[in-house]
């Protein structure tokens, strides 16, 4: 690369965070530390069911002897100092009046918070077409349009409420796609969650608005732990979409959520994840460990789960956005960008599981690397014996800018049926000396081309973002890519 | 005021020198063509002034419109008017032409202080250089010269010189990789770019194009000089002789 080109490189590369802002709000928390005291704790405090507090009581349990076997993974292609779990305050709220009937009453402070990042929760500002549940620190504090979906007979609330006003609903689904036995930061999830969000689509609805969720990581010191549930009854179909940003500060924040997708007969869901958590210092300092699980069941016949995820943001991305497709004729699609800068560090894919027949699966994965990040997909395609005539193509492209970063691939895939087809191509490159002339030389500036190649590079998973958060995302990715042109 | 003025131009790469004192000048409303064999320097000269920061200039002065133009990055000196149509077009996968076309024509507009064309004023002048062209529409919406065929990609060449107008033209090998019939459209398109106001240097290996863009002045380039500078009709005595001749002829003149 020559100079000037590494230069812009470098100067998209280092660019300032700018969501790291710290909102100045009393807190309440639980003492750190984790056992179960704690999780009654979180439990009381929601005043939840018993059968919730039971399966925490479980998890913890679980959880509890997968740290003494010293069973965190290690397997994934990323490194981090042993996290502290007794450091952690696993809850933490803004303290605000009970029982807010009305957006308008949260506490100022929250809504400027929620304007400054894009999202305004008031009425009359607020994105058409889209419903917002936002999640500050451990706690949901409001839900937009949350009436007008009640009238069609959707459900989108805070997972707290759901608990309290559709315990059937929680009892019937929770830990049915990812049960609390299914990985360590599961286990501790289901322990400790204290919030999230809940959608039902109801049998036949399509639901008109897109649904999203915006977290916020505010307070020091504490965790994010959500959990989302979202069900698609027979012939329903819904779109939802998350987004994510955290203050700056010099320490690491764990963020382990889950997310559960269940998809009866003929439903669809498509979710979308727009991960911007802060990513850390230039130096590799501080920034959000995201360990997430997040799993969709193709329960029904002709069911469809699709997963959409940007990733720029947080120190080290540890997540699988998976299908498992157990309705016959179901289909799982998995598009990925993931983006690591400085000392960033992804480990992320997916895993489609084939059980029904002629079930067909999407792959396509865009990773970039860039300064001196690390970026790795790992993705598993598994064909059950049953799974006759069964599918997947799967496509992962790695690109490189600069010559400290580094991309790797680790496909697994394993079929019990001959019938099945599977198709995978793979492809690195790097962003080329005269690619990026040419683009100069027709007059746009080192950032514009870098940004424009990448956009192009991204574009097959671009496509499958809900046109609003298409833009979005194509600008996070020039602003996390500032400085990193050469 | 002439538009290029090389003084005693001098680049190499790699610590090894390519252009060893290159002295042209070129005025609006001209096209000189630089004609030499294989590794004289011909690309080199074109990069230099298109400013590709592989190469280093060791010596000498370039004004271009009475700025130095070898104190600008290749984006100031595309956005002051200097296009080159590369030899080897690259592609650029996932971005259609025409946004491609329409960023770059706005980044030149904006460098200018000239208000952005959107899209609805952009496509109609489009469409109208497509036909100079003689391009399908269907090749717009695909991305930048991915699986184009070579003639499709020199071609796209100079319907995005039509489309960004530039003041000084370079064509770097424009012929090479061209059937006739593909030739013809190109110069077709090339000619009805020559402008009072507009230059272009041409560079060539063959007279072939020339038949087809006949220059104002022709200039023989062998091993990093020009040796020899004379009207059109210079371009026929060298197809006919052949730059050993020159060579020759240059190496008795230094001995």
């Amino acid at each position: 690369m020559s100079s000037s080109n590494l230069e812009t490189i470098r100067s998209l590369a280092e660019q300032d965070y700018k969501w790291g802002f710290i909102t100045d709000i009393e807190e309440e928390r639980v003492p750190k530390g984790l056992d179960e005291k704690t999780v009654r704790l979180i439990s009381a405090k929601k005043n939840e069911p018993e059968f919730m507090l039971q399966w925490r009581l479980k998890a913890l349990q679980h959880w509890q002897s997968l740290e003494k076997a010293e069973a965190e993974p290690t397997w994934a292609n990323i490194k981090y100092p042993p996290i502290d779990y007794q450091g952690i305050s696993y809850y933490s709220a803004p303290k605000q009046k009970p029982n807010l009937e009305k957006l308008e009453d949260l506490d100022p402070e929250i809504l400027r918070t929620y304007e400054k990042l894009g999202i305004p929760l008031l009425e009359q500002k607020r994105l058409a077409g889209v419903a917002v549940d936002a999640v500050f620190d451990s706690v949901s504090v409001g839900t937009t349009f949350k009436e007008k979906l009640g009238e069609i007979g959707v459900i989108f609330c805070s997972f707290s409420e759901a608990v309290q006003k559709h315990p059937e609903l929680i009892q019937k689904y929770l830990g049915s796609v990812v049960p609390y036995t299914d990985n360590f930061f599961a286990s501790l999830n289901a322990a400790v969650f204290t919030d999230g969000s809940f959608v039902y689509v109801p049998k036949g609805v399509k639901c008109p608005l897109e649904l999203s969720t915006y977290f916020r990581i505010n307070a020091a010191e504490t965790g994010q732990f959500e959990r989302t549930l979202i069900i698609a009854d027979e012939g329903a179909s819904v779109s939802y979409l998350e987004g994510c940003t955290a203050p700056i500060r010099d320490e690491n924040q764990l963020h382990a959520a889950v997310v559960e997708l269940v998809a009866l007969d003929n439903a669809q869901i498509k979710y979308s994840t727009v991960q911007n958590w802060y990513p850390g210092d230039k130096n590799g300092k501080g920034g959000i460990y995201n360990f997430v699980t997040k799993r969709g069941k193709c329960q029904g016949v002709n069911s469809k789960i699709s997963w959409t995820q940007v990733e720029t943001g947080s120190a080290i991305t540890w997540k699988y956005p998976s299908c498992i497709l157990q309705g016959d004729n179901s289909v799982g699609e998995f598009y990925s960008v993931a983006l690591t800068n400085n000392y960033q560090q992804a480990d992320t894919g997916t895993k489609m599981i084939h059980i029904g027949k002629n079930s067909r699966s999407t792959v396509v994965s865009k990773g970039i690397s860039a300064g001196h990040g690390q970026n790795t997909y790992r993705g598993q395609v598994k064909i059950m014996k049953g799974a006759t005539g069964a599918r997947n193509y799967t496509q992962c492209d790695s690109l490189l800018i600069g010559d400290k970063c580094g991309a790797h691939t680790f496909p697994y895939i394993e079929v019990r049926n001959s019938t099945a087809c599977m198709e995978h191509e793979a492809s690195t490159s790097k962003i080329g000396e005269d690619q990026l002339f040419y683009l100069r030389q027709r007059g746009l500036s080192a950032e514009d081309a870098v940004s424009m190649i990448v956009n192009g590079f991204c574009k097959r998973v671009f496509k499958e973002l809900p046109m609003e958060f298409a833009v979005e995302a194509q600008k996070l990715l020039g602003v996390s890519l500032e400085g990193s042109v050469g | 005021m002439s538009l290029l003025e090389i003084k005693n131009l001098h680049a190499s790469v790699d610590g090894h020198e390519i252009l060893k004192g290159i002295d042209l000048t070129i005025n609006a409303g001209e096209v000189h063509s630089i004609m030499g064999p294989n590794g004289s320097g011909k690309s080199t000269l074109a990069q230099v002034l298109s400013r590709h920061e592989t190469y280093t200039v060791t010596q000498g002065q370039v004004l271009y419109n009475g700025k130095d133009l070898l104190e600008m990055k290749p984006e100031e000196a595309a956005c002051e008017g200097i296009f080159l149509a590369f030899q080897y077009p690259v592609e650029i996968p996932g971005i259609g032409n025409a946004y491609f076309l329409r960023s770059a024509l706005n980044a030149i507009r904006k460098y200018k202080g000239e208000d952005e064309m959107d899209a609805m004023d952009f496509l109609p002048m489009f469409r109208e250089k497509l036909k100079l062209l003689e391009m399908d529409d269907k090749l717009m919406s695909r991305s930048v010269n991915e699986g184009f065929s070579g003639g499709e990609k020199k071609r796209n060449e100079i319907l995005q010189m039509a489309v960004l107008e530039p003041k000084l033209a370079i064509l770097d090998e424009t012929d090479s990789g061209l059937d006739i019939d593909a030739l013809k459209i190109v110069a077709k398109g090339v000619n009805a770019l020559r402008t009072p106001d507009r230059a272009m240097l041409v560079v060539t290996h063959y007279q072939r194009l020339l038949n087809y863009i006949v220059p104002d002045f022709v200039h023989v380039l062998v091993d990093g000089r020009i040796v020899r500078s004379g009207g059109k009709e210079l371009a026929l005595e060298l197809e006919e002789k052949g730059y050993v001749f020159e060579t020759e002829a240059r190496q008795a003149m230094l001995a």
